[in-house]
């Protein structure tokens, strides 16, 4: 159907499209949606091993333990499943499955107090989590101010292809805030683009770059003290 | 930022760059300056090598496998689901 382009300069004709799911849809997800409503078994375990996982990381931020977060995620994909017959499409399939995990999370997680809102991350964002983690010298250093006091002490990769490295990563992404590890999870665990993650977990993209970036900071220094030891 | 030269950028605000550096998010100037002060710091270059090994080694993360009670659950879900719609 030729796509009929409004006196606003925004096209039209797309509503139309079959089942509702608006053409805003990538082909690949148009078709994961009309294979699932027609009950294909084989593309929602697909789907679910894609998924899942990660979807288990995310909840962990609001509960408080993997074996809750793993049931949160089970509701989630009732949820999904039951939503699945109204989604419009208006965003991609993974981003509008995040959202509606992140709500069942949080409705589990009850508490406003381990669910740290989006909109609270401006005010966090000030001087007050920039403690210095590394060594620097002074801001006032006479020769080499906010240089390195002590340079990083040099890793051996091959440490961390084990499988101790793996759990150190683990174990540090479970401590970070809900915010910081949702966005580590999706961008460098599960691979997503970046647009995606500030879609599905509805922040921008200067947000999302900050919250990943004291993620990966975290994780960089947890693996840094264990990646060095034993090393001459 | 108020680095008065270009050139000195210090390694404590690199190491605050470093993903906007690595997703192509810096100005142009920025970026030089990050470029600079890379070929000229050991330091930062080591450290930049070790951000870029963490952010490699999470992803091995994703490898981690389903146990097949879970995908049995919800495929039971999946079939409740289509039996009832």
């Amino acid at each position: 159907m030729p796509a009929a382009v409004s006196s606003g300069g925004s096209f039209e004709g797309f509503t139309g499209a079959p089942g509702g799911v608006v053409a805003l849809l990538s082909a690949a997800d148009r078709e994961l949606v009309d294979r699932l409503r027609a009950g294909d078994e084989r593309t929602f375990l697909g789907l679910v091993e894609k998924n899942h996982r990660a979807m288990v990381r995310a909840a962990m931020g609001y509960v408080a333990s993997e074996a809750i977060a793993e049931e949160v995620v089970q509701e989630a994909w009732v949820g999904i499943l039951q939503g699945l017959d109204k989604f419009e499409g208006r965003c991609p399939l993974r981003a509008w499955m995040f959202r509606i995990l992140v709500n069942c999370a949080k409705m589990r997680g009850g508490r406003e107090a381990r669910s740290v809102p989006f909109s609270a991350l401006e005010r966090e964002d000030g001087e007050g989590d920039r403690r210095p983690v590394e060594g620097f010298r002074p801001p006032d250093d006479p020769r080499w101010p906010g240089h390195w006091a002590q340079a990083p002490e040099r890793w051996t990769d091959e440490r961390l292809a084990d499988a101790q490295a793996l759990a150190r990563i683990r174990t540090e992404i479970e401590k970070l805030p809900p915010n910081q590890r949702q966005v580590i999870t999706l961008r460098d665990i599960e691979d997503w683009e970046s647009v995606e993650v500030c879609e599905a977990l509805g922040i921008s993209e200067a947000n999302q770059r900050v919250l990943l970036h004291r993620a990966r900071t975290r994780v960089r220094q947890a693996l840094a003290g264990w990646a060095t030891e034993g090393t001459p | 930022m108020s680095a008065a030269r270009p050139q000195d950028l210090a390694c404590r605000e690199l190491v605050e760059l470093l993903t906007e550096f690595l997703e192509n998010a810096l100005e142009e100037r920025t970026r030089t300056q990050v470029e600079q002060h890379l070929v000229l710091c050991p330091g930062c270059t080591e450290y930049l090598r070790q951000f870029r090994a963490t952010i490699g080694a999470t992803r091995k993360l994703a490898e981690e496998d389903l146990t097949e009670a879970v995908k049995e659950k919800l495929l039971d879900a999946f079939r409740h689901w289509r039996q009832g719609s």
